[in-house]
């Protein structure tokens, strides 16, 4: 007899070592999230994924399955304070959708559609972030940047490099690139790199690649993030 | 007959994109205007709003009279909504939050290309400007939000038609877009 | 510079871990790191010079920028406060020309605020290149002004601008009996390693750092992982604002400190130990040094201890300003000479820790009060407090008392007596457990102090009737976010949007709805935070709340909103560039 988890009353099956997250996913069952993506370890950090697990707050991502567990993930609490968490992130950086090579295909934002969010709640930061557009092929725009880690996962995991990292404390942190100038055009960077590729935001982006496809016809315009999520998410686990 | 709905409109740092789209509602304005009577709005000539039941804002707050307008607006509408990506978080018009206002000007008025006599124009009739363009939330209360930039026909339908129609509000997925 | 480094990289073994260590004495050469620094310590060390910047970025004490030959840090703590520190810092202002958050035009001095220092008995203090200063005055800070416009050496400075005393006022079963050097570890071999840590059992000692994990399970969890090695580590990061006990017991029982953890690594099977000591005391770090020369020699550490085949040895950690390293994960990241950021658990370091071995982390209390036990065996410490705290607790007080400094107390003793020793009278409140923990008012002074009701670490701040609790609040909100290692976002944004939603409040711009989005911020923090920290940074708000809604309601407005910005003086540049000042150049901060 396998092992299993209860979410939202539906019984799931998991085997030793998945995450909760895993399990779900597995099972068709979408927990929203951020700086999760199965190719990489998980970080554990954006906290969209957070779930009630027996009565605790845990992360998803990272949380270990265990026989028995009743867990409640899509819920209106929960759901209300994973819309208040992205309202942060949107708040906390500068993110104007309108003007944004992403919109549509922006995780992110995806979620927080998802999540029906219609404002940003909190006071804006209007923080004084960067542009580095000095590659000639890939741009960071720091005002659009979450700290998910994943381009430093990426890079480190699956690049065999080490372009990217999260320097700073607290509200300061943001992300540095691996070269003596700090620029990017002097990093081991290419743009056929997975981290290059793998931003849920419109931090990294590929460029003169943005409006191939036009708005109003782009990936989370009809289907929301947990279709998309699942069925992408499913088919890397089969290859 | 029972009385129309008061509705008033107006643009602040905004660029009346919002307002067409609402235009965009095509052969349905003739069903709204049944219901509903604009006051104080780019599309009547009232200058000054008096009571109304609900006040469209597009745009953000970028200078002194986007501040006496708004208030206005707040003062006179049960309900205050705020239109647009601008309204909700400055949008466009807060790229230049980044830059300081004291740039901003210098570049608009004294050190840009072609410009001549240069100074800082002083005339007591102008608004001055903010030091940063603010979303409208921070400067008054507001009760509902439609984000888009702007958002679509069916948006104001679908919100004004749930208001008149005495149901909470509310948007569908397809109606939810940040652009 | 060149030979500078590689001479540090060399004495510190080509090890990556140990990159807190480097870039302290880089800094403390130099006053910052300088980029070539960076280039080059990551060139010898192998590693990613993103690694160093960020490690660099994370800790208050480095820096990427030149600080003053003399780097003044002012401790900001709320004890501070209420020992004149705002008046006092205006004044060192005043006396070294240049304004906090500021290098001198000559580069010879800096200033800035700091964290809590630990000196809270003994402030306003200060440090002087990681040196610590107590009780600051006026006379001092002119002393200290001509000794560095003269550009004197810190080694030439009286050494009484340096004495930080123990101030030990109270003690009861601790403190009253240390034990002697090696009378742990001989009790302990000669009982067995099993019975002695079934005596810690009985004895129902629970860690003295906060959380209040029963010592004996955690030691006997981590001795039943299968490793071949294993870790022992003290925290002696001590960065809760007014928590100052663990600085006294090492500077006066520094060898019952280090006997408990020899004892812990005797019972789990570990053979190295580190004692992370955070950045502000480093005015104990060459006696410790010596201490653990002192017992290498006495045959307590090292090879072959107390002639049995069991060896170990430790290794003093510095910290580099970083609240956030006193919590377990974020500690041993630290030692492994990384960013202090907290990691995600389960896996706990009593299977993962330090370089993924099983470790033991305790408090320094902790380790004094097992060795304690070793000697004594547990009934004797179990028979004291109560049913669920056994034994004493070592508390830090400061504040408004006649008598601040250490106390020791059996659990179970209430919050009068304690006050009335301390000489506290006038009293409007206490913070128990630092800003982490509650605010109690003088309605709950029958109180007990234990586990199951009111837990601390050691801190102990007393507030007397003349105080503000929204002041004390708001500088606990600001000590959060600043603080706040970032890694979540909950308590990266929270903890930044509640300092402003409180400041707003505070300074008298909240309306209606403001203290209601107040609290709701509060309990998303508390909720969905990853660690201790952001799980416990609203507790200020939360608890006074609880206790003074009315104080909150009265600094709000009778209006519906109230912007969060000042208006008129969100004007005030296209004014000036305007030339103008007639009434329309002006706004209402809210409608006349
Ligand atoms: C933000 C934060 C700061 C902490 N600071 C300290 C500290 O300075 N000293 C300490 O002993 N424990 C501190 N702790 C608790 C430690 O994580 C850990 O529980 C403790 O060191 C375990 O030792 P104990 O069982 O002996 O108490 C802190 C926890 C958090 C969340
Ligand atoms: S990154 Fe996403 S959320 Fe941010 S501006 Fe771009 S589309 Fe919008
Ligand atoms: S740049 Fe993108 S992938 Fe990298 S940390 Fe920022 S949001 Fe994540
Ligand atoms: S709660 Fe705060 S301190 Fe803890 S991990 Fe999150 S950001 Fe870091
Ligand atoms: S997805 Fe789990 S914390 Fe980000
Ligand atoms: S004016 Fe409508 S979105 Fe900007």
């Amino acid at each position: 007899m396998s092992k299993t988890i209860t979410i939202d009353g539906q019984i799931i099956p998991f085997e030793e070592g998945q995450t909760i997250m895993e399990a779900a996913t597995e099972a068709g069952v979408y927990i929203p999230h951020l700086c999760h993506n199965p190719e990489f370890t998980p970080h554990g950090s954006c906290k969209l994924c957070t779930v009630n697990v027996n009565g605790r707050t845990c992360s998803a991502c990272t949380f270990p399955a265990m026989e028995g567990q009743q867990i409640l993930n899509d819920a209106k609490d929960i759901n209300e304070d994973r819309k208040k968490i992205t309202q942060m992130l949107f708040v906390e950086g500068n993110h104007f959708c309108p003007s944004c090579e992403k919109t549509g295909n922006c995780q992110l934002q995806a979620v927080a559609y998802h999540l029906n969010m219609l404002d940003d709640h909190f006071p804006l930061f209007y923080p004084h972030r960067e542009m580095d557009a000095s590659h000639a092929e890939v741009l960071i725009d720091h005002n659009r940047c979450i700290f998910c880690t994943l381009c430093v996962r990426a890079s480190q995991q699956k690049d065999g490099k080490d372009v990217f990292a999260i320097s700073g404390r607290g509200i300061n942190k943001h992300l540095i690139v691996n070269a003596e100038s700090g620029l990017l055009k002097d990093s081991e960077l290419k743009a056929t790199d997975q981290a290059a590729h793998v931003c849920p935001t419109g931090a990294i982006l590929i460029k003169r690649t943005g409006y191939q496809i036009p708005i109003g016809e782009r990936i989370y315009d009809h289907t929301q993030i947990d279709q998309v999520s699942l069925n992408s998410e499913n088919l890397q686990h089969d290859n | 007959m029972t009385t129309k709905i008061r509705v008033a409109t107006t643009s602040l740092a905004g660029c009346f994109g919002c307002h067409m789209s609402f235009l965009d509602i095509d052969e349905r304005m003739l069903q709204l205007v049944e219901l509903v009577e604009f006051d104080r709005s780019p599309i009547t000539d009232i200058e000054h709003c008096t009571n109304c039941d609900i006040g469209l804002i597009e745009g953000g707050v970028c200078n002194s009279e986007n501040v006496h307008v708004l208030r206005e607006f707040r003062k006179n509408c049960k309900i205050l909504v705020a239109v647009g990506a601008c309204a909700i978080n400055g949008g466009l018009p807060a790229m230049r939050n980044f830059i300081s206002l004291e740039e901003c000007l210098n570049e608009a008025y004294i050190d840009g290309i072609g410009v001549e006599n240069a100074q800082i124009p002083s005339d007591p009739e102008l608004p001055l400007l903010l030091d940063k363009v603010r979303p409208i939330h921070e400067v008054v209360k507001i009760d509902y939000f439609l984000p888009g930039c702007p958002p679509s026909a069916d948006v104001f339908w679908k919100f004004l038609t749930d208001l008149i129609e005495g149901r909470e509000p509310s948007l569908s997925y397809e109606l939810v877009h940040y652009d | 510079m060149n030979t500078f480094i590689h001479d540090l990289i060399e004495i510190n073994r080509y090890q990556p871990n140990h990159l807190l260590h480097i870039l302290r004495a880089v800094q403390a050469h130099y006053h910052y790191i300088p980029k070539a620094a960076i280039e080059q310590i990551a060139d010898l060390l192998a590693i990613s010079r993103t690694q160093i910047i960020s490690v660099i970025e994370f800790y208050s004490f480095f820096h990427l920028t030149p600080q003053g030959q003399y780097e003044i840090l002012i401790s900001d703590s709320i004890t501070d406060h209420l020992l004149g520190k705002h008046e006092l810092a205006a004044y060192l202002e005043e006396q070294l020309n240049l304004k906090i958050g500021e290098v001198r035009a000559d580069g010879l001095v800096s200033l800035a605020n700091t964290s809590c220092t630990g000196l809270c008995d003994q402030g306003p203090a200060g440090l002087v290149n990681g040196h610590a200063l107590p009780r600051l005055n006026k006379p001092k800070i002119d002393q200290i002004t001509a000794l560095i416009n003269q550009q004197t050496p810190l080694e030439a400075w009286p050494q009484e601008l340096f004495q930080v005393d123990d101030n030990l006022i109270k003690s009861d079963l601790l403190l009253s009996a240390p034990i002697t050097q090696g009378e742990a570890l001989q009790s302990a071999f000669k009982r067995g390693l099993k019975e002695t840590l079934n005596e810690l059992d009985i004895s129902g000692l629970r860690g003295r750092g906060g959380a209040g994990f029963k010592t004996a399970t955690k030691w006997k969890f981590c001795s039943e992982e299968l490793n071949d090695e294993r870790i022992v580590v003290c925290n002696a990061d001590e960065g809760e604002p007014g928590t100052f006990k663990d600085r006294v017991l090492l500077n006066s029982y520094a060898h019952q400190v280090y006997e408990g953890m020899t004892l812990c690594a005797a019972i789990i099977g570990a053979q190295k130990g580190f004692l992370y000591l955070r950045g502000e005391y480093l005015h104990l770090y060459e006696k410790l040094e010596a201490i653990l020369a002192e017992r290498r020699q006495a045959g307590l550490l090292g090879l072959n201890i107390i002639n049995t085949d069991f060896n170990f040895d430790i290794e003093i950690c510095l910290g580099a300003g970083a609240y956030i390293c006193g919590e377990e994960s974020a500690l041993i990241e630290s030692l492994e000479g990384k960013m202090g950021v907290p990691r995600n658990r389960p896996p706990y370091p009593v299977t993962h820790g330090y370089l993924g071995k099983p470790t033991v982390v305790n408090n320094v209390e902790t380790f004094l009060a097992a060795a304690s036990i070793a000697v004594n065996g547990g009934d004797w410490f179990a028979s004291i407090g109560t049913d669920k705290s056994k034994g004493t607790k070592i508390l830090s007080i400061c504040g408004d008392c006649a008598q601040p400094g250490i106390y020791e107390y059996p659990f179970g003793t209430d919050i009068q007596t304690i006050l009335d020793d301390c000489g506290a009278s006038d009293v409007l409140g206490v913070q128990i457990g630092g800003p982490s923990g509650t605010f109690i008012s003088n309605k709950e002074f029958s109180r007990q102090l234990a586990f199951e009701d009111l837990a601390t670490g050691g801190s102990f701040i007393v507030f007397n009737e003349q105080r503000n609790i929204l002041d004390i609040v708001n500088n606990f909100t600001h000590f959060f976010a600043h603080e706040s290692c970032g890694f979540c976002t909950p308590c990266r944004v929270g903890t930044s949007l509640l300092k402003n939603q409180l400041d707003k409040i505070v300074d008298g711009h909240g309306s209606a709805g403001d203290v209601v989005a107040l609290e709701e911020l509060c309990q998303i923090v508390k909720k969905q935070s990853h660690c201790g920290l952001g799980q416990t940074a609203a507790n200020p708000i939360l608890t006074t709340l609880e206790r003074y809604p009315e104080l909150y309601q009265a600094q709000l407005k009778k209006i519906s909103y109230e912007p969060g910005f000042d208006l008129d003086g969100a004007l005030e540049t296209a004014r000036r560039l305007a030339k103008r000042d007639d009434a329309a150049a002006h706004l209402a901060q809210v409608e006349e």
